[in-house]
């Protein structure tokens, strides 16, 4: 009989019991056709029950056969006790998809390599240095061009260097200006598709010669995923035209299934050659690459590092002799950073910088759920296995050997284990992109390649494995080793037992203090970053990215705004260069009466008159600007400017001269003092900051006095990117959207909004870490104390039950109600006790490594450890209370007579 | 099933026998086969002629299938496989080792 066979005779063993009674039947019935009487025949043959036996156990596998015994009869068990079996599958399962959704993130970000060839010999250059003034550590990854070529040259023969731009979000149409669309570009260097070993699905890739001049070599190639999302993956695309950023390129090709660029949690849709960007490509101090650096076989990365560096410290030392005006203390130290080779098997994003230690925390957190969890359903799965003693002492015997009795109670562990996992990763299914979809900065939402394949789901499997082993083993060991002896007699269970539950309650409480600890500290610092005041106030304001088909005199964007103005719901429009906290900015030395300038940069913002009323800021001192004002020769300065230019006396009617390291003197006259606003970052302290008018003088040479005379007599430069700030009537100001959108090109067809966003967005977008770690941390921290409580529960109502009649006892003996609770909770308490501390120490010290997640909140502030403190005893009350009052009312007449 | 018997190497011998000359037979069949070519000199123990069965069936000598006989009554018979050929090539060989040794021990002592 076939090994399949067998294996199928196990899940049928009623008809094979069948088939083997039909055929004892049967031989009896030929022995009595051939006349013999029935009952010798029966008696020759022997019992039925002898024959089903050996019959059965010739054709099934054992140890299959017996397992699935175990597992019907543990799902009996497991049915018997519909609660405790749903509470154990739920906590797991939330705890397990927690993990695998944490691991899912993971994989895609930091785990999963590129769909290129040999990905481990890929490396990306990074610069690891410190700030000048605090020391504090830095580092970035951004290069040159210029500095790209230098070094490929330099190290050719050890290794194959590629770049690669940040992803941009650009606007392109393949057909009208009218039908502007949006897509994620990358300009990548003519080496990077064969440097990847990528080939095309269709078309041609970007070779070596398709990036050789600037500005003349307008080809784009299309990821797998853009072209069957944009195109249906319709093979004519090839050939086609689209029209981006003034040029007209064409599409020369598909890259192969799953490249979506190289930076995990952006997907980019299209590849353009750098030469496109001929503006940047010979400019040294443009910072707009990553370099990927793929070492040749043989090649030592720690030797190749170090000649790299090299290259590049005098690189940049050259490049410092260009500065103008840099000061002394930054020359003298500079450059101060190391250039490191970093692994990029797995490409190399922000995200992953920004996101990697928040995972880890988040990691770790979940981690802690999950053991708390076990923790729980091993107190459950030992109460059970105390009420079955009696059953197991049976058990062994009539001869079951022991580690029958530990499969038999494994087997359930793990049907509990397997029915969890499969539940979490569900869970984990829907959360992972719910949980990306919040990493949703305006114009630039995440998005994650999250493959659901053998990674997750065998993860998910050793999940279930391992949280069967952790929660299962220890109650099966216990369960099989009774003494029948004891168990029979209906005696005591061993003190050990009781002591491991308190042990793992020990172990939640303090896992549970840490959870509650870091989660009180994400939620302090969203509190604080949300409280900081911005100085102005970006409710109902809509910010308008405006772009325009070719630049258009300053007097067209006023007209533009002014008519905005006029649309139903609109209260205010202005003009400004860029919207604050959007990470743009600008910023220049500053020299106050002709002396040297000072260390620290003042940020500056071109806006336009009425803008400061538009955004809400304060007008401390001094008059806005007027229609007539032209940069450079009026600017309204900030608080900050004001303490820090000129030690906090009115500025108003004094003038400064900006000094950039590569820019033109300019003189300004403050006509203004303005309220201090954040810029650029929630997080960095206000700095000086300098508005200027909008309108700039064109074709102003350096060398000319600036004066009222050769500012009437220059012409105002023309813009192309605007972006108009419109402050709405009502709350729901992002309604307003399409209609601006129509309004703009009735009103001019020339002019198009590239995106709106609501100001709000902007200052949101801030905090979207801090947000999503604070609710996920939140989340996990409920549902510690949640698992917490329960397992409390569980056990004091277990010890409870276990010493009614020793309670029942002590009333009848004139206990009082104290006396009682103190029988019940003492040793709980000191538990409880010892985890808290044992928690506030595990605390104290991960706090070192959340601290850069932090923001005002310091890990050992007395605050921040007694809130969670007070939240645990809380619950630790709350799901003692049950226990207690069961105790109170044993009533010890019942009690006794019961014995 | 593993109780020691003198008859225990024979019997499997004995059905394998039975079922090359005369495949498809059901249980009852193979003995009265084993009495009947004995001269009722041998004769299969019932009550270990089905656990014999079902570990051949196991082991892969022999198959059974279910069929209907002219009583209309359903009935396992069992035939030989490959393996059962071969099984049976080997322990014809082993019982012709075994009696010649035997005989020869009666004829030399």
């Amino acid at each position: 009989m076939s090994l399949w066979s067998r294996v199928a005779n196990v899940f049928r063993g009623d008809r094979l019991n069948r088939e083997i009674s039909e055929e004892f039947e049967s031989h009896v019935a030929e022995a009595v056709a051939s006349g013999r009487s029935e009952r010798e025949a029966r008696r020759a043959l022997g019992t039925y029950a002898r024959h089903r036996e050996e019959g059965h156990q010739a054709r099934v596998i054992g140890w299959l056969d017996s397992l699935c015994a175990d597992a019907i009869f543990g799902w009996r068990q497991l049915m018997k006790r519909k609660v405790t079996t749903g509470a154990a599958i739920l906590s797991l399962a939330l705890a397990i998809g927690a993990c695998t959704s944490a691991f899912r993130l993971v994989d895609a970000m930091f785990l999963r390599p590129m769909p290129v060839s040999a990905p481990a010999s890929l490396y990306a250059i990074s610069y690891h240095g410190f700030d000048a003034k605090t020391k504090a550590p830095e580092s970035w990854d951004s290069n040159s061009y210029p500095m790209f070529r230098e070094m490929r040259k330099a190290v050719m023969e050890q290794a194959d260097l590629s770049a690669v731009s940040y992803v941009s979000h650009v606007d392109l149409t393949y057909g009208s200006d009218a039908e502007m669309e949006k897509a994620y570009r990358q300009s990548v260097s003519g080496s990077l598709f064969s440097n990847l070993g990528l080939r095309p699905v269709l078309g041609r890739l970007l070779a070596e010669d398709d990036d050789r001049v600037p500005g003349a070599e307008p080809y784009a190639v299309l990821s797998y995923d853009y072209w069957t999302r944009r195109f249906g993956k319709d093979s004519q695309v090839i050939g086609r035209r689209l029209h981006m950023d003034g040029a007209v390129y064409e599409i020369v090709g598909v890259a192969s299934k799953g490249f979506t660029g190289t930076e995990p949690g952006t997907m980019t849709d299209m590849f353009v050659p750098t030469m496109m960007e001929a503006g940047s490509v010979n400019n040294a101090n443009s910072f707009w690459l990553r370099i990927f650096v793929r070492v040749k076989p043989c090649v030592d990365v720690r030797s190749l590092a170090g000649k790299m560096d090299a290259v590049f410290r005098v690189w940049e030392k050259n490049r410092a002799k260009t500065f103008i005006n840099f000061p002394k203390y930054l020359l003298d130290t500079f450059p101060r950073e190391h250039l490191v080779l970093k692994s990029a098997a797995e490409g190399a994003s922000s995200m992953q910088a920004d996101y990697g230690s928040a995972l880890t925390v988040l990691c770790v957190l979940v981690g802690m759920v999950l053991l708390i969890a076990c923790a729980n359903v091993a107190n459950l799965m030992s109460a059970q296995a105390a009420a079955r003693a009696r059953e197991m002492a049976l058990r062994v015997s009539i001869g079951s050997g022991r580690w029958r009795l530990v499969q038999m109670v494994m087997v359930e562990s793990a049907m509990l284990g397997l029915i969890a996992a499969g539940l979490g990763l569900l869970f984990a299914w829907r959360a992972t992109p719910f949980v990306v979809s919040k990493i949703n900065p305006p114009d630039n939402p995440a998005r994650l390649v999250l493959p659901a394949d053998w990674m997750v789901i065998g993860f998910g499997l050793a999940m279930a494995i391992g949280v069967t082993l952790l929660f299962g083993l220890l109650p099966a060991l216990r369960a099989s080793g009774v003494k029948p002896v004891h168990a029979l007699k209906g005696g005591d269970e061993p003190v050990a037992k009781k002591r491991s539950m308190y042990a793992l309650i020990a172990a939640q409480v303090a896992f549970c203090f840490v959870v509650l600890f870091v989660a009180g500290l994400f939620a302090t610092t969203l509190s604080k970053l949300t409280k900081q005041p911005i100085g102005f106030s970006p409710r109902r304001v809509l910010v308008l990215d405006t772009v325009t088909q070719h630049p258009e005199p300053p007097v067209k964007w006023d007209q533009m705004a002014a008519a905005l103005r006029t649309v139903p719901g609109v209260e205010t429009t202005a003009l400004e260069d860029w919207p604050l906290m959007s990470g743009t900015m600008r910023n220049d030395h500053i020299s106050v009466n002709g002396a040297a300038p000072s260390d620290v940069l003042a940020f500056f913002l071109r806006v336009s008159p009425g803008w400061l009323e538009t955004m809400r800021i304060p007008m401390v001192a001094g008059r806005d600007f007027r229609d007539s004002d032209t940069s450079p020769s009026v600017a309204i300065v900030n608080e900050a400017f004001a303490k820090q230019y000129f030690n906090g006396a009115n500025p108003v009617g004094r003038t400064f001269e900006t000094r950039g390291p590569d820019r033109v003197n300019a003189q300004y006259e403050i006509v203004g003092l303005a309220g201090d606003v954040v810029y650029r970052d929630l997080r960095e302290k206000i700095l000086p900051q300098a508005y200027v008018p909008l309108h700039r003088a064109a074709n102003l040479r350096a060398d000319t006095p600036i004066s009222a005379q050769t500012l009437s007599a220059a012409t105002l430069q023309p813009m192309q990117g605007v972006t108009i700030v419109v402050r709405t009537a009502s709350d729901d100001s992002i309604l307003l959207s399409e209609t601006l959108r129509k309004a703009m090109t009735r009103i001019d067809p020339e002019f198009r909004v590239s995106t709106i966003q609501t100001q709000t967005e902007l200052v949101n977008a801030q905090t979207i870490r801090e947000r999503l770690l604070a609710s996920l941390a939140l989340f996990f921290a409920s549902l510690a104390l949640l698992l917490a409580a329960i397992g409390l529960y569980g056990v004091l109502n277990y010890a409870v039950l276990q010493r009614e009649r020793e309670i029942g006892v002590r009333i009848a003996l004139g206990a009082r109600l104290g006396h009682v609770v103190r029988i019940v909770t003492a040793q709980v308490l000191v538990m409880v006790v010892a985890g808290g501390i044992a928690g506030w120490a595990l605390g104290l010290m991960l706090v070192r490594y959340v601290q850069s997640l932090l923001y005002q909140v310091k890990g050992n502030d007395p605050a921040m450890l007694a809130v969670p403190a007070l939240v645990l005893l809380m619950a630790v009350v709350l799901s003692a209370m049950p226990a207690v009052i069961r105790a109170a009312r044993i009533d010890p007449a019942t009690m006794l007579r019961a014995e | 099933m593993k109780k020691p018997d003198a008859l225990q190497g024979s019997l499997d011998l004995l059905v394998l026998k039975i079922l090359e000359r005369r495949p498809r037979t059901h249980g009852y069949g193979i003995m009265t086969a084993v009495k009947d070519a004995s001269d009722d000199l041998l004769r299969i123990e019932e009550g270990s002629l089905y656990p014999a069965l079902y570990r051949m069936e196991e082991a892969g000598w022999i198959r059974a299938e279910w069929i209907k006989n002219d009583t209309g009554r359903r009935a396992r018979v069992y035939e030989l496989t490959a393996a059962g050929r071969k099984q049976l090539g080997l322990e014809e060989s082993r019982w012709h080792a075994a009696t010649a040794a035997i005989n020869q021990v009666l004829r030399t002592v």
